[in-house]
């Protein structure tokens, strides 16, 4: 990397907000990046023009004046990478919060100058070359324990290949200390701990391969309705009030990745605290480890400079991209891309460029691509399969999914948990609407739950269909009463109720409930729809809805997701047969009394 | 007044002209020295002083927003001097009992703040790092809001009304009664009107007045009449006064802030007349993040036992809650109060509307160790069982109240007994959180059990009593309770 200051001098012309005009820039490169005035403050550059550069402030620009140095770094917004990022909570910049506590207190200073990573800290370093091993790009040189979850592989960079010259012993070092040498094509060269890397540019990869497994959540109405693939990418859209942040945060504890980055992108200070200081005490359901062992947060919340939170996803994007070159399955959650589209259109408008629809900027539908399109199933260079699944808040002024954001997002994304305010009025969480939403990856991934549970496509189905039809009678029923229906249209009510109640919501907060084992799902809505179907029999038997309803084994059924956890399959059996042997009981009664 | 003036020294050159007035802009040219955000003192040609704020700069002018308005002013004869330093406001405990206008100048007759302790009134970010997460109950005694959307140490919840509704009568009723369950801490309040009548500001200063709490108010008064643009600067005098007594003396701050719309209409106002491009309605792009610059200035940190709680008060125009205004603060804000123009036609107060209020805060403040086991399952079967009133009520509205089955009019019968009798209180009626849940089970008690699939067999088992009539049942036993 070379390093700059060249006599000419650079300065500042114009401030304007975030935005700053600067004069003697004519060998600045476009995303440069910069340091703004006596206090240093980062920026980057992003649009040139002859001498002049507009360059985005980072940080608050108050009392910076016309005629302050510039100091280029002649290199791009890049971001540290290396053992340690696991556990830390950085801003968009990745400047690392606890860092930037240390220097100045309960509050973000301006122009706090952090190292992203600790270079005085000592890793365990196991080489897993030798000397006159022939290395490529994504190679593994070695291994460092990071945490107790997460193996940290290190990996020649892309771009560099040769052959190994020497590598350090097994022992201790500092990501600054040199661990292995390399004769390259352009001469020898010294690897570290540590890479760096542009954010906005994406990591290579080998190729791009089909998605077959789900990723599973833990949550019924996704894993079982609308499933989302490892690699796959997804949106959640929502008014205020309907549950985005807390959906976000199930999927974050409970998704079986390797590795979740949480980028809280322009929300609630508040929001990132509690992920902070709850996510060291849940245990991971696999492992048994805190789940921070597992979780690295950006967080730019939404009274944080605007320039840096539209950085802080590709930041996120970027740290999740080096795992998945590690060969792991990685999550990404974004909260909020719609805040994100917002700092676009503020920085657009304050560069004074043409506004597209409702003042966003023409390129909204590229950027939004090309972010999503960063996630996916890959083979990397080390011929691993890796992957990052993507799932986007979407936050639509007055929950109307027409906007631009939902609208171009929904063009990229291949999941679409919609969420609805009325059922979040009635405290009917998750939100997500099952006639609203949708999942294109049912078809991938339907080999794996094939294996698991055969009649999963089934049941699924099946279900949907009850929803479906009861939305339908609801229509007639807000017209005339329920009463007046058949008992067969009233046996889909009924169902349709216990399905809401006791499978589709789903309580954060339930200990036994909060993340619920594929077997479990399914165990649950083989009973559901056992009872449909024999009630289906038992009412064209000529028996009343009121005996079906009246059957002890009913609020038992309703609860049965918060009474047995996963372990406790059996009882669930136990009360199927119970229901079975109601319904037998049932049926003796009005056997032959049918038409 | 008039014989206030900024603490600040003669600072630089004084300009006399400017290139162009424009609403509440004023460009200055030939400019040296000046900063953004900087503040400028703007003399007419009759002497009197204004006060103004350097939007955007350059090597070549300055755009500069008067504070005060710019009748009077005139290219030729304004003159204009840069103080080198942007808008601070000089903090210190002693302001506790006074009245302010909406830059920080006394308005009641006293002198102004001595302090050396002079902050920008922008702040800083809080390091969610060094954040504290809220949890701490705060009883306000309304049932509606203790019962069903609690509010806790911390939080930022906003009330959302529509003109004529009473959100200052239930806003004061908040202030005379919150209070902690364990101690006896009092709240001290910073007060922040902006653009309200001077009668709404009097009916606050008198209730302060009447709960004798007026010793521990601060109060920025930017009224109607006074220059649009003093708006903006407001609410930020106000936090960073509750900034200074929350995390530099410790102590418990409420914040209340009236009418977020009449901020959000000057900052319209700026935006259009700096020809920026508007978003929704005419609403600059940035209107989040400069409410989130305001609402995110709530909470509580490590390093200090102080809190900030925030209730903004805003009108939705013509009762939309997909307005921006209450939209983008929904969005940034913890949850909200609305207020529902129906009830308050059927005269419930305070007319709380049981549906899209909510506090995204409450399920960490209340429960086992915190308020009662109970809390936070019953809330959610009376959350439950009012939609299903309300969906009811729709059926009933066609088909009539004979015609609804048993348990619809059950349904009925409930929604009544919830509105009339949980949802509706006395202005001065300070219930507790054990009335509160009591009298919440009292009415659940008219539906049968097995329409409340949302309790478990334990509470159930504990609290619920079903009575023909739903007569009260003397008082049950108090759940232990950790502290």
């Amino acid at each position: 990397m070379t390093v700059e200051t060249k006599p000419v001098a650079a300065v500042v012309t114009r401030i304007s907000g975030p935005i700053v005009t600067a004069s003697g820039m004519r060998d600045a490169q476009m995303y440069e990046m910069v340091q703004v005035g006596d206090a240093g403050l980062a920026g980057e550059v992003v649009r040139l023009q002859g001498d002049r550069a507009t360059i985005q402030v980072y940080e608050d620009t108050t009392m910076m004046k016309p005629g302050a140095p510039i100091r280029r770094t002649g290199a791009p917004l890049s971001v540290w990478l290396g053992p340690g990022l696991v556990g830390n909570i950085y801003d968009g910049i990745q400047r690392p919060l606890p860092g930037i506590r240390a220097r100045s207190g309960a509050w973000i200073r301006r122009g706090e100058k952090v190292d992203a990573l600790d270079t005085s800290k000592r890793w365990l370093f196991h080489p897993r070359v030798k000397a006159g091993d022939t290395v490529s790009a994504g190679a593994v040189l070695g291994a460092v324990d990071e945490t107790a979850l997460v193996e940290h592989l290190i990996m020649i960079p892309p771009g560099v290949a040769g052959v190994v010259r020497s590598v350090a012993a097994e022992g201790e070092y500092t990501l600054l200390d040199s661990i292995a040498e390399l004769d390259t094509p352009d001469g020898p060269r010294k690897l570290t701990l540590l890479q760096k890397w542009p954010v906005r540019q994406a990591r290579p990869i080998r190729e791009r391969i089909r998605i077959t497994e789900p990723l599973i959540t833990g949550q019924r109405i996704i894993d079982t309705f609308f499933p989302l693939g490892k690699g796959g990418t997804a949106a959640i859209p929502g008014g205020f009030g309907t549950g985005k942040t807390v959906t976000q945060h199930q999927l974050a504890k409970w998704s079986d990745a390797d590795l979740i980055v949480y980028i809280g992108c322009g929300e609630r200070g508040n929001e990132m605290t509690e992920v902070l200081r709850e996510f060291p005490e849940l245990k991971d359901p696999r492992s048994g480890r805190p789940l921070m062992e597992r979780t690295i947060l950006i967080a730019n919340t939404s009274n944080m400079p605007v320039a840096a939170r539209e950085v802080s996803i590709y930041t996120g994007i970027t740290l999740a991209e080096y795992y998945r070159d590690q060969g792991r399955n990685v999550a990404v959650f974004a909260d909020s891309t719609s805040r994100w589209a917002e700092a676009l259109r503020e920085l657009s408008a304050r560069l004074e460029e043409m506004p597209a629809e409702e003042g966003f900027p023409a390129t909204l539908p590229t950027r939004l691509a090309q972010f999503y399109e960063r996630g996916g199933a890959v083979t990397t260079l080390s011929g691993e399969r890796g992957s990052i699944s993507i799932v986007g808040a979407v936050s639509p002024p007055g929950g109307d999914f027409s906007e631009p954001v939902t609208q171009h997002t929904r063009r990229f994304i291949r999941c679409f948990w919609a969420l609805d305010s009325e059922l979040a009025n009635a405290r009917h969480y998750p939100s997500i609407h099952w006639l609203r939403s949708y999942s294109e990856y049912v078809e991938d991934i339907a080999e794996w739950w094939g294996k698991r549970a055969a009649d999963w496509g089934e049941l699924r189905t099946e279900a949907l269909k009850v929803l479906q039809r009861e939305e339908r009678l609801q229509q007639i029923v807000k017209l005339v009463g329920p009463d007046v229906l058949p008992d067969s249209q009233r046996l889909i009510l009924f169902l349709a109720e216990i399905l809401k109640n006791g499978f589709l919501t789903q309580s954060a907060f339930d200990e036994k409930d909060m993340y619920c084992s594929p077997e479990r799902q399914m165990a649950i809505l083989r009973m559901i729809l056992t009872l449909y179907r024999r009630g289906s029999d038992l009412i064209q038997a000529g028996a009343p809805l009121v005996k079906l309803q009246q059957l002890p084994c009913i609020q038992q059924i309703v609860r049965a997701k918060s009474s047995f956890g996963n372990d406790e399959l059996e009882a669930i059996g136990t009360l199927e047969t119970e229901m079975n042997s109601e319904l037998d009981a049932l049926a003796k009664e009005y056997e032959g009394k049918g038409s | 007044m008039e014989d206030f003036r900024f603490e600040i020294e003669d600072h630089g050159l004084q300009y006399v002209g400017s290139e162009r007035i424009d609403g509440p802009l004023v460009i200055v040219e030939r400019i040296r020295d000046v900063g953004c955000d900087e503040i400028v003192e703007i003399m007419d040609a009759d002497g009197q002083l204004r006060f103004g704020r350097v939007l955007d700069v350059s090597d070549q002018q300055a755009v500069v927003q008067v504070l005060e308005g710019t009748t009077g002013l005139s290219n030729r004869t304004l003159k204009t001097r840069f103080l080198g330093e942007s808008f601070r406001l000089p903090v210190s405990r002693h302001m506790l009992g006074r009245v302010f206008d909406g830059l920080g100048r006394p308005v009641d007759g006293g002198p102004p703040p001595l302090s050396s302790d002079r902050r920008d009134i922008n702040g800083m970010p809080i390091n969610p790092d060094a954040r504290r997460y809220p949890r701490e109950f705060i009883q306000t005694g309304i049932s509606a809001i203790d019962g069903m959307n609690a509010l806790v140490r911390g939080q930022k919840l906003p009330v959302f009304s529509g003109n004529g509704l009473p959100h200052d009568r239930v806003s004061a009723q908040i202030v005379r009664q919150a209070r902690l369950l364990e101690e006896n801490a009092d709240f001290s309040i910073v007060f922040g009107a902006m653009g309200v009548k001077h009668d709404v500001a009097q009916y606050f200063i008198r209730n302060f007045e009447e709960s004798g709490v007026l010793a521990r108010v601060v109060m920025f008064l930017s009224l109607a009449d006074a220059p649009s643009v003093e708006r903006l600067f407001t609410p930020r005098c106000a936090l960073t006064m509750a900034e200074h007594l929350a995390f530099d003396c410790g102590r418990h701050v409420l914040v209340l802030l009236t009418d977020m719309t009449n901020y959000c209409e000057s900052l319209r106002e700026i935006g259009t007349a700096r020809g920026e491009i508007p978003g929704r309605k005419g609403y600059p792009g940035y209107l989040y993040s400069d409410l989130a610059s305001l609402y995110e200035r709530a909470g509580r940190i490590e390093d200090s036992n102080g809190s900030i709680t925030q209730m903004a008060i805003l009108t939705m125009p013509s009762d939309d809650i997909s307005h921006p205004v209450p939209d983008l603060t929904g969005y940034i804000t913890e949850g909200q109060i609305v207020l529902d123009r129906d009830l308050f036609q059927r005269s419930v107060y305070p007319p709380i509307a049981g549906l899209p209020s909510l506090s995204r805060l409450m399920k960490d403040g209340v429960g086992k160790g915190y308020t009662r086991e109970d809390h936070p399952a019953l809330a959610s079967q009376l959350f439950a069982c009012y939609a299903r009133v309300k969906r009811v009520r729709g059926l009933a509205d066609v088909v009539g109240e004979e015609e609804l089955g048993e348990i619809d009019k059950l349904y009925m019968k409930f929604g009544e007994a919830f509105e009339q009798r949980f949802l509706n209180q006395g202005e001065y009626e300070n219930r507790s959180i054990d009335t509160t849940l009591d009298l919440g089970w009292e009415i659940l008690s008219l539906l049968p059990r097995s329409e409340l699939q949302r309790l478990s067999a334990a509470l159930l088992e504990a609290h619920y009593r079903p009575v023909a009539d739903g007569v009260a049942e003397p008082k049950r036993k108090e759940e232990e309770k950790e502290v």
